[in-house]
């Protein structure tokens, strides 16, 4: 059932291409697309292992940053010793970007875990803001406020195939798509395995999880390495379809917004993100035309602060309860954990992933 | 060697205002177990009080700069009663997201009210520099200076020797046991958040005018105060009022000889740095809680 | 070790050697020495305050002594973190919490399973066979391991939302699934009734008979004194006693410690 849906939500979203024909509104929907690949990441520290990363966006800009120079290449001169770095292909940057935001995941991982909690909320806040000085001062390598222009849209493909130059929004479409539906399959496997049960578990109960034999900094640190390495990849796709990047692309309302889509959408849910990002990632368009940035930004504040109050869990779950309501009800093995990933898939709680009937 | 005493007298003058603001932030953590990410605000919310009561109203700059903090303090437990008392003894997350929620609101406000464009403050003060030797620094700045020493020294006062203080340090302590005791949590809560509000609009009044007030100047001084705090200890008031010094004179060395690019990176710098090395705070034994 | 007790020949499986826990001035234990033997089912008991707690959390890592070693199985715990004294196969349960009530009673157990597979990142990642297999099996052992301590027709159930008894079970069968040699469990009948109790002593004794070794720390007197092999007796930090359940009746300094201190959880 669920698969069906999901499948049929997928063909739709396959088909926006061939009747969007509005350029503006397909553009929104890649930008949109890449945010959601950046909350989805954020979900993975934020919903599964319960850790707040507000320097998120620092993530996302490394990997931007990382792809474009890889591609463009540069030269600057390090304590007096000349790099210079010849242009490699888009895709080549693309996977650097990946690894570079995956390497900072681990080092904040390491450092910030052995503290935690609001420790680490504020080392990860420093931490973009560090980024982001970097690269509005470092101007031989970025070019500072100047912004890094040019960057070649990405291409795919081997010498004994050919190359695909993604030059239309459509074609850039197809590519993100494809990248959050692998992504998503990704996190899927990874939350419905021992690595994801051990995640959630810190999160329920740090002192149980670690008395049943579940390291601590091992899973937290791989959390941040995945999250930090798909945040990367997403500010990759950023940086290739957007072709210029400057160091607003740092600026703290980028990780606020992914916060707003996790939350909104219902942390801890694989769904959650991908519903907050496709309601966050289309509101601006539908705001822009009645009020400016600064009340868009208070009516974000001002839902943030509602979605606590009101729906804490966001709107996934809620979803999920409602529809569960009237459907079958808790009997002893039949809907069973042996079924729990159909009947809970897009919920935290059942970890056992689907599987084969049992007992 | 006369450049460093410079740097010196400038760390002295920064340190002020900012163990100001690092005693607020670390006076809400301690007693309410809060992130307050609306601290910069509350700063920059003191620096657009200030430009309106003395430049656009016209008043006299040191009563202006009272009604500042006066109206920090009330805006702060007016944050407090709204957005946080119905969430008491939610888990830390929970009252983040909030926090984090009011900073965007606050901050977007300002800019609707106030626009986009810098406000400078003038001061009555002289223009001509107060120069003793090698040195030299503005009569403005030295004013900044004994205002928030003094400042300081009444939170000190509140703190140890009033009834509020003693309430609040044993709330600090244990809140529950406080409770038994008769204490009301919740109002002293209100007063704590409002305190430490005040404390950040004091900052924001008093260097408004030494630089100029724009919308995003929190920003960065709700990530001073979280470097100072972190340098003194979650929680520890000595501390974070060391902190601000620590961390005035880290920015004036990174500033005069790495890069002025870098003044405002120090403070990240010493986070990660602490963290590293001492992750309790430098004065972790004096009074921490928790 | 002049107050263990050797009840067999055979090398003990664990060995509390001078241990002594001081927080600031208070002394929670001082130079405490006991032995578990293979198979055994050992009790400490003792007054409230009296260090059993202290001493648990010492012997699974989760509070370093101020002095004294703890041995499993020939290694020295000396230094190492809890998940990896979990990992030598001495496995706890605690007071409170036992369980994660936000989570099925199903899930829990998986969870439960953590140190039986060590998947490879890539294959779970790729969704291999060889993962999908080991998941399988996992599945299997957490439906047995439900059925051991007799509560899989609640596995869909949340955790938070089992009878209390039921809640103490999937505890036990929390750190039953990471596969101890010994099983550590803290006042595991507290607060059950008198069937849950007996439900709870017949698990006991299965668990017994699959030879695992068993460290109690446990207020219900009768309980202890039907099922223990041997009885370590705690008072103000140190061991009073140190026998059979007979021999624990009838010591003098027993009885006199709990008339005077405790007699109200005896």
């Amino acid at each position: 059932m669920k698969l069906i849906a999901s499948l049929l939500i997928l063909a739709f979203f396959a088909t926006v291409p061939l009747w969007l024909q509005d350029q503006y509104y397909l553009h929104t929907l890649v930008v949109t697309g890449i945010f959601m690949l950046a909350a989805m990441s954020l979900n993975l520290l934020l919903g599964f292992t319960g850790q707040l990363s507000l320097g998120h966006v620092a993530f996302f800009g490394i990997g931007a940053y990382v792809s474009a120079l890889t591609s463009l290449g540069f030269s600057v001169t390090i304590f007096g010793m000349p790099i210079v770095h010849e242009p490699w292909p888009p895709f080549v940057g693309l996977i650097f970007g990946a690894l570079a935001a995956g390497l900072c995941g681990y080092l904040i991982g390491k450092l910030a875990f052995r503290v935690r909690g609001a420790y680490f909320v504020i080392v990860t806040i420093s931490f973009a803001e560090v980024v982001r000085l970097v690269s509005l001062n470092w101007v031989e390598l970025t070019n500072g406020p100047l912004a890094l222009p040019g960057i070649p849209p990405m291409t795919l493909g081997f010498e004994w195939s050919g190359y695909l130059t993604l030059w239309g929004k459509a074609q850039n479409y197809y590519f993100v798509l494809a990248v959050i539906v692998l992504t998503y399959v990704l996190i899927r496997r990874l939350v419905y395995s021992p690595y994801g049960r051990a995640m959630i578990a810190l999160r329920e109960n740090e002192t149980l999880a670690v008395s049943v034999g579940i390291s601590v900094t091992k899973y937290l640190v791989l959390a941040a390495v995945f999250s930090g390495a798909l945040a990367g990849l997403a500010g990759g796709l950023y940086a290739h379809y957007i072709q210029i990047i400057d160091p607003m692309i740092f600026m703290f309302l980028n990780t606020v917004t992914m916060v707003i889509m996790v939350i909104t959408g219902g942390k801890g849910t694989l769904a959650g993100p991908v519903v907050g990002g496709l309601i966050f990632g289309i509101a601006p368009v539908v705001l822009r035309s009645y009020v400016g940035p600064e009340v868009q930004w208070i009516l974000y504040g001002v839902l943030m602060i509602l979605i606590v109050f009101v729906l804490p869990e966001g709107i996934v779950p809620a979803i999920e309860r409602w529809f569960n309501r009237g459907g079958a009800s808790r009997s002893p093995t039949g809907r069973g954990a042996s079924s729990g990933g159909s009947s809970g898939d897009g919920s935290a709680l059942a970890l056992s992933g689907s599987g084969k009937g049992n007992s | 060697m006369d450049q460093l005493l410079q740097h010196l007298v400038n760390t002295i003058i920064m340190g002020g205002t900012y163990a100001l603001l690092g005693i607020g932030l670390t006076l809400i953590f301690g007693i309410m177990r809060i992130v307050n990410f609306t601290h910069g605000e509350l700063y920059a919310f003191g620096a657009y009080m200030m430009y309106f009561f003395a430049t656009i109203l016209g008043m006299n700059f040191f009563v202006s700069i009272a009604f500042a903090i006066a109206a920090g303090m009330l805006l702060g437990a007016i944050i407090e009663f709204l957005l946080l008392r119905p969430k008491r003894g939610a888990d830390i997350d929970t009252t983040m997201l909030i926090m984090i929620g009011a900073w965007i609101v606050m901050q977007n406000t300002e800019h609707l009210a106030w626009g986009g464009i810098a406000k400078s403050i003038t001061s009555p003060l002289p223009e001509a520099p107060l120069v003793i030797g090698p040195v030299s620094v503005s009569w403005l700045r030295v004013m900044v200076l004994v205002i928030a020493l003094a400042l300081i020294a009444a939170s000190y006062m509140v703190i140890n020797r009033t009834k509020l203080g003693k309430a609040m340090r044993a709330t600090f302590q244990d809140s529950d046991t406080a409770a038994l005791m008769g204490i009301n949590i919740n109002s002293i809560y209100t007063m704590t958040f409002g305190f430490g509000s005040a404390l950040a609009a004091a900052a924001g009044a008093l260097l408004g005018p030494v630089f100029v007030v724009t919308p995003t100047m929190g920003d960065l001084a709700s990530l001073k105060a979280f470097a100072i705090v972190i340098l003194g200890g979650l929680g520890n008031i000595t501390g974070a009022a060391i902190g601000g010094f620590i961390l005035a004179f880290a920015e004036e060395i990174g500033a005069g000889y790495i890069s002025s690019g870098y003044r405002d990176a120090m403070g990240f710098v010493i986070i990660i740095i602490v963290l590293l090395f001492r992750p309790t705070g430098l004065f972790a034994k004096a009074e921490r809680v928790g | 070790m002049d107050t263990s007790v050797a009840t067999s020949a055979s090398k003990p499986i664990l060995s509390v050697d001078h241990v002594a826990v001081q927080f600031g001035g208070l002394v929670a234990i001082s130079d405490m020495c006991f032995d578990v033997h293979e198979g055994e089912l050992v009790s400490l008991i003792g007054p409230n305050g009296a260090g059993k707690t202290t001493a648990f959390n010492v012997i699974t890592g989760f509070q370093r002594p101020t002095r004294g070693t703890v041995t499993f199985r020939g290694t020295s715990l000396e230094g190492l973190k809890p998940h990896e004294v979990t990992g030598l196969g001495l496995v706890r349960t605690f007071q409170r919490t036992s369980l994660f009530e936000k989570i099925s009673v199903f899930d829990n157990v998986l969870i439960g399973l953590h140190r039986r597979t060590s998947p490879s990142l890539f294959g779970t990642l790729l969704g291999l066979p060889r993962e999908r297999r080991a998941e399988e099996a996992l599945r299997e052992e957490a439906w047995e391991t439900l059925r051991l301590v007799g509560i899989e027709h609640q596995a869909n159930e949340a955790g938070g939302s089992l009878p209390y008894g039921d809640q103490r079970l999937l505890g036990v069968a929390l750190a039953l699934a990471a596969n101890p040699s010994a099983l550590l469990l803290d006042e595991p009948v507290s607060g059950m009734n008198a069937s849950e109790t007996s439900r709870f002593i017949e698990l006991l004794m299965r668990l017994r008979k699959m030879g695992k070794t068993i460290l109690l720390v446990e207020h219900d007197m009768p309980m202890v004194m039907k099922i223990s092999d041997r009885i370590v007796v705690l008072n103000y930090g140190r061991i009073i006693a140190n026998g059979t359940p007979t021999e624990i009746q009838n010591n003098p300094e027993v009885i006199a410690a709990y008339l005077g201190g405790g007699v109200k959880n005896a």
